[in-house]
């Protein structure tokens, strides 16, 4: 089949590889007919996650046909289903609890010890994001081996369209979470920094849970249109001081809410954002978390910390005396997405949500390492690249 | 000289000090072989009781504690999640462990079971015509509400050729305690998810997966 392949820092290639196959019996065989680039593929691309070798298939937000089914397998041959890029077993103690993406079985047993030592407990799986959470290949490809199909992808109806429910797989829930971890209440002030993806959907759950006021804040012209077109009002950080302006549009007291949906590769002209730039570029792993600094210093006293953006090692200058101080709440993790896909697309369903406005660009699978490129290099324009295997790739100028 | 003098009483007091210091460490390091008086397991122990190499792993997993000692007490079943166990065979009332060992070898294991106690623990040890001299055993105990149940893992070995041996598993990746932790928690996939997580696309890749373990 042909597949996207990591092969190095800002160097991934469409090539041929293996068909995947059924191994064990709750497997299923998915075709792909749409798989999306992630921000957090970006992480991986620019060589800042460890633990991803050359060869190994990316992609983690995808959906398809089921082809082949395993004997334990629930799905049936010829059906749509959107997979989770969280792979859970459905019978541990924590998929029991509903926390799948803390998923005790997926993450092979001889994969589990780089987390274990990182992180003190051994993650989840996920698809197609380096061997530290599995070494699974991921969805940017023809096929894809789906284990555990019995608990993970949910069947969608042929009436929805692949651009409606792809997102389904990851940054809806995500961003769903986000807003749910925010904990919001009908006046809240909530703030969100980052309009990528989760951030412009975390943005849309935020209004849906009736959040009185919704402010966005990034410096992509493009991405503050798509969040004021949703309802929110915008922050450019290039032009505004954010604390100040924050406070002010919070009547003096803060926002109640502050979402950090940008992560640890986040833009900023802090003198310690430059300092952690050269740590991460020399290998010291410190995360850029000037977002985060500013989302902490910003949040009103007894406020609401909701951390969707992806962290992988360790901060520095951390504002951890404002956090006791003023008795902040903080929530963060990979996306349980199991647990919201049944109620999302019934609001996908019933047009209380539309994710379709986020899609800037089709590309044929093919053209894949184009679609990295861009997303990484064009943020304003190139909001979203949704691959598609099937499409013919456009014709030589 | 009075400086000497003093120096010199400085000296025997901070000689004191120090014999006194190393007495009370002494004491304390024998205290802590003898282990302390804490609740924790011995083998989380800052240092060993003996010079054997002890391991000691507990993972919870959501089956009946019934089922599960069941399915341990079936010996043949281990080799299914134990990756370096590659038989277990009966040989009259005794049973013979074959293990792969660093550079292709194979030891074999010949153990007799010295404690069984129906649905809570299996204990084990090595007898005459052991390759290694060790000893395990297994508890099942009750995990809180519908938690299912607490397995916990001991063994200790007498590590072939010494800490050298011990080092030389390491680099081959066959270091005891790293393999019982990752058996202990295929044990606990097989259990709850009747199979054992994989990241191979092909079935010929999943033996190479296992090899990994076995080759390098």
């Amino acid at each position: 089949m042909r597949a996207l392949t990591w092969q190095g820092t800002h160097d991934v290639r469409v090539d041929t590889v293996d068909d995947p196959e059924i191994i064990n019996s709750r497997d299923a065989i998915i075709e792909v007919t749409s798989t999306a680039i992630c921000g957090s593929d970006l992480h991986l691309y620019d060589g800042v996650i460890p633990g991803v070798l050359p060869g190994d298939v990316l992609g983690h937000e995808f959906m398809g046909r089921v082809v082949e089914t395993g004997s334990d397998s629930t799905l049936e041959k010829g059906q749509r289903v959107v997979v989770p890029f969280t792979i859970s077993c459905g019978g541990c103690f924590h998929c029991q609890i509903q926390q799948f993406s803390a998923c005790e079985n997926s993450n092979p047993a001889e994969k589990q010890d780089m987390s274990a030592k990182l992180y003190g407990h051994s993650m989840a799986a996920l698809f197609g994001y380096s061997h530290m959470t599995g070494g699974y290949w991921g969805g940017q490809a023809e096929y894809v081996r789906v284990p555990y199909s019995d608990v993970g992808p949910i069947v969608v109806p042929d009436h929805l369209d692949d651009d409606k429910v792809l997102f389904l797989s990851d940054i809806l829930p995500t961003g769903w979470m986000a807003a749910e971890n925010a904990e919001i209440q009908p006046d809240d002030t909530v703030a969100v920094w980052g309009c990528g993806p989760v951030g412009l959907f975390a943005i849309q759950s935020a209004i849906v849970m009736r959040a009185s006021k919704v402010i966005a804040i990034d410096h992509y012209p493009n991405r503050l249109a798509l969040a004021k077109q949703l309802g929110a009002e915008v922050i450019d950080f290039r032009k505004t001081n954010v604390r100040e302006a924050l406070m002010e549009m919070s009547g003096g007291i803060g926002v109640d809410a502050v979402i950090d949906a940008v992560g640890m590769e986040s833009h900023g002209f802090a003198i310690d954002n430059m300092v952690d730039v050269v740590k991460q570029k020399v290998g010291m792993g410190a995360d850029r978390a000037s977002a985060l600094k500013q989302a902490i210093l910003a949040v009103r006293p007894g406020g609401r910390v909701s951390i969707p953006g992806v962290y992988g090692g360790m901060t520095d200058k951390f504002p951890l005396g404002a956090l006791m101080e003023k008795g902040l709440q903080i929530r963060s993790g990979q996306t349980h997405v199991q647990r919201y896909t049944k109620d999302l697309l019934e609001k996908i369903e019933d047009g209380t949500l539309d994710t379709t406005f986020l899609i800037s660009h089709r590309l044929p699978l093919e053209d894949a390492a184009r679609g990295y490129e861009c997303f990484r290099t064009e943020q304003d324009s190139w909001t979203k690249v949704v691959l598609k295997p099937g499409m013919d790739m456009p014709a030589a100028n | 000289m009075t400086n000497d003098k003093q120096l010199g009483l400085a000296g025997t007091v901070a000689g004191l000090g120090l014999a006194i210091g190393g007495l009370a460490f002494g004491a304390f390091l024998s205290q802590r072989r003898k282990g302390g008086d804490d609740d924790a397991p011995f083998y989380t122990r800052k240092s060993p009781d003996s010079d054997d190499a002890v391991l000691g792993r507990t993972v919870t997993i959501r089956k009946p504690r019934a089922e599960l000692y069941a399915f341990w007490r079936d010996f043949g079943n281990l080799p299914r999640f134990m990756e370096n166990v590659e038989t277990i065979r009966k040989e009259g009332d005794h049973r013979v462990w074959v293990i792969k060992a660093p550079a292709r070898q194979t030891v074999e294991i010949k153990t007799e079971v010295c404690e069984d106690v129906e649905g809570k623990r299996i204990a084990w040890r090595s007898v005459e015509g052991s390759d290694i001299v060790t000893r395990g055993s297994v508890e099942f105990a009750d995990a809180p509400g519908d938690r299912g149940t607490r397995v916990s893992l001991v063994m200790s070995y007498d590590p072939p050729a010494g800490n050298l041996g011990r080092a030389i598993a390491k680099l081959f990746q066959r270091e005891p305690e790293v393999q019982a932790r990752h058996d202990l928690k295929r044990f606990k996939g097989l259990m709850e998810t009747g199979e054992i997580a994989t990241s191979a696309h092909r079935k010929e890749n999943t033996r190479a997966a296992k090899q990994q373990e076995k080759e390098t």
